[in-house]
């Protein structure tokens, strides 16, 4: 069984981004860029789903700038055996993702596809279910449990009220959630090794696909500043003020 | 210009984030409310009592009973024709199954918005809500998720719509629900508590979480944690407020050993009070808190349980 994980190039979790001055976007210069952190745990399920024997092979794949390889190779030393960089410098959204995505599934005919159930950059959550949608497979998303058997998958899904225990069909999409692994640290040999390994690049057009954005950013701006309050000394003085200050309890 | 809003009910009662996606709803023109499930009469009937709905829509068959995306979207695009635009909370249930609509209709979704600005206009948070975006889209049909906690709830009653039957429409078998494992808890629910007191890895485990307990009974709050809390294991995922967990705006939010990392912060710094407990004195949940407490919480929590008490 082959399996496809795509891989998002984001700002680094720990980067506090901060708004350009003319409203454009955030800064992304200079800032350090990683994977998308829901994605490594994608591709740790893929890996572990390998060494249990039951996938053949793991393809990432990073639709962006040329340092997408960056991402790639990243997954390829986790275990990934093949990377696909689509190579783009416009600014894509997830109707455009998923729409490359249909296009090399169809041409991969991979049975599974894991993704991240969100990117923290434009966290909008929507590419592992647009992917389903365009492929007309079923999905498992925000998964804290996969388990594969035959032609199924029992995936067990983080829900609002606890978790939801789901059968779908193979082919299918999973998304993932936090618990649903500890994706690992890549070693050295095998960041080594990684960088034998092949990685295609095409363009959007390769796979017949307009990338232009749907949703026009009209400007981006800081939130409201939150002013700090003030620290109060002990226990006592807390409910006071709670009750007669803010008058909230 | 009307509006269809996929509400999120259990046991017949509609769900608060719902109600917040009315509100939004209203603000771009006529509103018809979508619910389905199996034996869903009397969700539909309180549907019907919305202020500013016109129409409930109601899909009553056994392929609806628990919510799975496939037929849902099915659905949703069915109806799809006679909207302008289709919208759900931003919850488990509407990530799971407005951008599978989405794509089916070519349009992009526009996730999690925090205002509506026109028709085509929204603003939506980035980057863990440490931007806000104001996006316009060029879609004929927009598909929304809303940020429950940027919008006031519309009241369970004074409405008067319609229930019309929704048609029956062929939905792939791909999926099958089997179980649930939900939390049981007297408690109310983190996204429509008034009051949320949440812990973080101060609690040092799992047990501690217990502390909390008499502190919620007394205010009726809901119990969150922070991500930290959640990945040590002490408490379940669905505690978790955050960017990646549930995002929530009580009248009070009291952080019990959370030091505050930006992605705590997107799921409850639009809180109206918030109160920091902890012992570290530059723990950056000051830099958003209204009243800040430095101590610590194995001392603080006793005391704060029994001058509650007192009140």
């Amino acid at each position: 069984m082959k399996i496809l994980v795509p891989v998002k190039r984001v700002v680094d979790y720990n980067v506090k981004v901060r708004v350009k001055s003319d409203g454009t976007g955030v800064e992304t210069a200079g800032v350090k860029m990683s994977m998308n952190p829901f994605d490594e745990i994608a591709i740790e399920e893929a890996v572990r789903l390998k060494e249990k024997g039951l996938a053949s092979e793991i393809i990432a794949v990073s639709l962006g700038l040329a340092a997408c390889q960056e991402t790639i190779r990243t997954a390829l030393a986790m275990g990934a055996d093949r990377g696909i960089l689509v190579e783009t410098d416009v600014d894509l959204q997830p109707l455009a993702v998923a729409k490359m995505l249909k296009a090399i599934a169809d041409k991969e005919q991979p049975k599974l596809v894991i993704l991240g159930k969100q990117a923290i950059d434009d966290d909008m959550s929507a590419t592992g279910p647009m992917l389903a949608a365009l492929l007309g497979w079923p999905q498992g998303t925000f998964a804290s449990k996969v388990t594969i058997e035959g032609d199924s998958i029992t995936v067990v899904r983080e829900v609002d009220g606890g978790l939801e225990t789901v059968v779908i069909s193979l082919p299918a999409i999973i998304t993932t959630d936090l618990r649903l692994n500890e994706p690992r640290y890549a070693s050295l040999p095998n960041i080594m090794k990684a960088r034998k390994k092949p990685i295609d690049v095409m363009k959007p057009a390769d796979l017949g696909v307009d990338p232009a954005p749907r949703l026009i950013v009209v400007k981006v701006e800081e939130p409201a500043k939150r002013q700090a309050g003030r620290k109060v000394a002990s226990v006592a003085e807390l409910v006071d003020k709670l009750r007669n200050e803010a008058k909230v309890i | 210009m009307t509006a269809l809003v996929l509400i999120d009910h259990e046991g017949g009662a509609l769900k608060q984030p719902s109600r917040s996606a009315v509100a939004a709803a209203i603000k771009l023109g006529e509103v018809h409310v979508l619910i389905a499930g199996s034996g869903v009469q009397a969700a539909a009937d309180a549907a019907a009592k919305l202020p500013g709905v016109s129409k409930v829509i109601l899909a009553d068959a056994p392929a609806y009973a628990n919510a799975l995306a496939e037929p849902l979207a099915a659905l949703l695009i069915a109806l799809a024709p006679g909207y302008s635009h289709l919208m759900a909370a931003t919850t488990a249930n509407g990530k799971n199954v407005m951008p599978r609509v989405a794509a089916l209709l070519d349009s992009q979704p526009i996730s999690d918005i925090a205002d509506v600005i026109d028709a085509d206009t929204f603003v939506r948070p980035i980057y863990a809500g440490n931007a806000m975006a104001t996006v316009k889209s060029s879609d004929a049909k927009k598909v929304i998720t809303v940020r429950a906690a940027s919008f006031d709830p519309v009241a369970n009653e004074g409405g008067h719509a319609t229930i019309e039957a929704a048609p029956a429409v062929d939905v792939p078998t791909s999926s099958r629900w089997v179980s649930a494992e939900l939390s049981k808890s007297e408690r109310p629910e983190l996204t429509a508590a008034r009051v949320v007191v949440s812990g973080g890895r101060g609690m040092q485990n799992g047990d501690n979480f217990k502390l909390l307990d008499p502190i919620a009974d007394k205010l009726g709050a809901a119990v969150g944690a922070s991500r930290a809390a959640v990945d040590a294991g002490f408490v379940p995922n669905d505690y978790q407020v955050g960017q990646t967990g549930k995002i929530v705006a009580p009248e009070l939010y009291i952080a019990i050993g959370i030091s505050g990392a930006i992605q705590h912060l997107a799921g409850m710094k639009d809180s109206k009070v918030i109160v920091a407990i902890n012992k570290d004195e530059e723990a950056p949940i000051f830099q958003v808190a209204d009243y800040g407490l430095v101590a610590d919480l194995f001392v603080a929590l006793p005391e704060l349980a029994a001058e509650l008490e007192r009140g």
